[in-house]
């Protein structure tokens, strides 16, 4: 993974202290509370129901060890002694003291982490796939361009004062698995017909209240040019994004008031006067920064034998073998796996981890995944590049941590925002929802037999749960004070990418589960062969699914 | 006389705004006008002795505005609020696009922990109000590297590692 040099680490150094300057005079009073604001928020900081909340950067998932160690060492001092992955592969302490931020930002600058940019109207985290350079339906290993992304948009002098929120995506592979169709600027690795390699540019993708599907604006934007394109949208998007409305400010409404036709041309034109400039990227960058993401030393490795092994261990034990379809992963590399740790056994709020499962995890990494973790945009962690012949060990030690529940891809593997229970935002709780959900799907033949099934909550509109994109999503809305929620069908963040459609009117949490449970009922009944929900959804419409939650139309 | 920050140091502010459509100019002294200004006093403007600039706002389209302008010592872009930052983008726009020269400030609300960041897009004074600016000053340095391209910059740190 990355690794600061000296100028990276001052960059972030001179962060902490620029940061403990603006809270010492905030706390003085020379600062007032309108103009502090902005400043807490681009470093993260979020005052919530009922304390601060600080999320802290992940840039595309990626995580050491030894900042695992740190975070949980942070927990336990500053915190109560856990953390919140995120759906942008971030962390978020949730109860953190306002004062205290300065010195948990300094403890993890010592360990090259930060929370700039976390939050505010400016560039956000730039998200990726959990399998980058391991998947066999890799195109090109999107992290280098992830991290060349983090640099530019770090501290950006343009650009931090936004219309509004500003998220880029980067996908890799074949398949996606970073959701790059929903964000501002969605980029997908491609290589043209001479073999060069560059990105197919979408922008105006997002959920929130109005959830769009990005436009393409540009097939193949030739990779040196990355950053002068991104000055040229981001520019665009400054200064002509709605800035009265704040539900009308991100760069999907501009996309959509404009067409994406005059967008791309607005883009274009702007761009001819950047293109060539400085900040066109050379060869001994690009270079030196995927110099940080090459292979581990990968031992070679009798594959068909550790396949035996494997096979022998699984036959005579189903709990192992359960595991194994579910929370592993095949890999391009031969003997070697990817591992899915779930942060979703049913009592937990999805995502939430304790400080010592996150030591545990950072052993489990140094043990078997060269000292690194990915976390992924479904809140779960990923340790990649794990031999064969470690896993019936690794799986002992998982399960023992309470890391180990066979519920990857499932409708027990949800998506869930903090909801009500943390989030000044919400308009309902959303942690009692899944985990009536997991009670209620307790039963793993059944769960499996569902096959993939991604469900996705989210405890208001603003749609951190990414309720949109959920094959089967669920949106709490608040009806005079009362918690209710709605049931969504049919949504797909993948390259075929569609918006969950409104079931019917919104239930109450009592009877959501039920509702759910009738809606796969449908599902089973109509599903051939080994059809996904989805397809079924897709081939048979809304109305059987309705009829049977509300009862026949008259 | 007022006071602001330029290039760097806590000066006097010669320049005066005025008020409103005024039938005409008074006769010396720095003068900083609106577009609105410039444009209905432009007869007068020869004979008068004292220096003129431009008070431009945030969404202002350059290709708008009289190219004698970008010949003018002064240029000042007014922010109405500190979070607009159109006012970021057209500081860059005249220094790099139309290769203005003269002193760009950055007026109204504007805040101290911005100064780093208007300083890269190009500005070099600043009339910040209510605070003290000598130790504001502080502020412009609160970064020693970059990693973008910036107006005091142009090479971004990947060239200079």
């Amino acid at each position: 993974m990355y690794r600061y040099d000296h100028l990276d680490q001052k960059i972030v150094d001179e962060r902490v202290s620029q940061f403990r300057d603006q809270t010492q005079r905030y706390l003085a009073g020379e600062i007032t509370e309108e103009q502090f604001l902005p400043l807490r928020l681009q470093n993260g900081l979020y005052v919530q129901r009922l304390a601060p909340m600080l999320r802290i950067a992940v840039p595309y998932g990626m995580l050491s060890s030894t900042q695992l160690r740190k975070l949980a060492e942070i927990s336990r001092v500053y915190d109560k002694g856990y953390v919140h992955f995120t759906t942008r592969q971030n962390i978020q302490l949730n109860w953190p003291q306002l004062e205290q931020v300065p010195d948990i930002l300094a403890e993890l600058a010592s360990v090259e982490m930060h929370a700039i940019q976390t939050s505010g109207n400016c560039i956000r985290n730039t998200t990726s796939d959990q399998f980058a350079g391991v998947t066999a339906d890799e195109i090109e290993d999107p992290r280098p361009w992830c991290e060349i992304i983090r640099q530019w948009s770090t501290l950006h002098p343009e650009f931090a004062f936004l219309p509004r929120k500003f998220k880029i995506a980067v996908c890799g592979s074949e398949q996606d698995r970073a959701a790059f169709m929903f964000h501002d600027i969605g980029l997908q690795l491609v290589k043209n017909s001479d073999g060069e390699l560059g990105f197919h540019v979408y922008v105006g993708g997002g959920l929130g209240r109005t959830p769009v599907i990005g436009s393409s604006i540009r097939e193949f934007l030739p990779a040196q040019h990355l950053l002068t394109y991104l000055d040229a949208i981001l520019r665009i998007y400054n200064r002509y994004g709605n800035r009265d409305n704040k539900y009308k400010a991100r760069i999907k409404i501009l996309v959509r008031a404009w067409t994406a036709e005059v967008f791309a041309q607005r883009v274009e034109a702007e761009w001819e006067h950047l293109k060539q400039g400085p900040s066109t990227l050379t060869d001994n960058e690009i270079n030196r920064v995927k110099g940080f993401f090459t292979a581990p030393n990968y031992q070679s490795v009798d594959d068909q034998q550790l396949t035996r092994q494997v096979d022998a261990l699984a036959a005579d034990n189903p709990a192992f073998s359960r595991w194994l379809e579910r929370n592993t992963r095949a890999q391009r590399q031969a003997g070697y796996v990817s591992v899915t740790l779930s942060l979703k056994p049913a009592g937990v709020a999805p995502g939430d981890v304790t400080d010592r499962q996150l030591e545990i995890i950072a052993d489990l990494a140094d043990r078997y995944s060269f000292g690194e973790v990915r976390s992924t945009h479904n809140q779960n962690i990923v340790l990649t590049d794990v031999i064969k012949s470690d896993l019936f060990e690794l799986w002992q030690q998982s399960k023992a941590t309470g890391l180990a529940t066979p519920s990857i891809g499932t409708i027990n593997d949800m998506i869930c925002c903090p909801g009500g229970d943390y989030c000044s935002l919400a308009n309902a709780k959303s942690i009692p929802v899944a985990e009536a959900i997991q009670r209620k799907f307790s039963d793993l033949d059944y769960v499996y037999d569902l096959g993939d099934l991604e469900l996705n909550i989210s405890g208001c509109m603003n749609a951190c749960g990414h309720h949109h994109v959920g094959q089967i999503g669920i949106l709490g809305v608040d009806k005079k004070g009362q918690e209710w929620y709605q049931i969504q069908l049919g949504g797909n963040a993948g390259k075929d990418a569609s918006l969950a459609k409104v079931l019917g009117p919104s239930l109450s949490r009592e009877a959501v589960t039920d509702g759910i449970e009738k809606v796969l009922d449908v599902y089973v009944e109509n599903r051939l062969d080994e059809e996904s929900f989805l397809s079924t959804y897709r081939r048979i419409g809304i109305d059987k699914f309705k009829e049977r939650v509300y009862g026949p139309t008259s | 006389m007022a006071q602001l920050l330029k290039d760097g140091g806590v000066v006097a502010d010669s320049w005066q705004t005025v008020d409103g459509d005024l039938v005409s100019l008074p006769t010396s002294g720095d003068l900083l006008l609106t577009l609105t200004q410039w444009h209905q006093l432009d007869a007068q403007l020869p004979q008068h002795s004292g220096n003129i600039g431009i008070l431009l706002d945030t969404d202002t389209e350059l290709e708008d505005i009289p190219s004698q302008c970008l010949e003018l010592p002064l240029i000042a872009i007014a922010f109405t609020k500190f979070a607009d930052g159109r006012g970021f983008s057209l500081a860059r726009l005249l220094r790099e696009r139309y290769n203005y020269r003269g002193e760009l400030r950055a007026t109204g609300d504007i805040l101290r922990d911005q100064l780093y960041l208007l300083k890269g897009c190009g500005f070099n004074s600043f009339q910040l109000s209510g605070i003290d600016l000598a130790e504001s000053a502080a502020s412009l340095q609160d970064f020693s590297e970059a990693y973008q391209s910036s107006v005091e910059q142009p090479a971004p740190l990947f060239k200079r590692r």
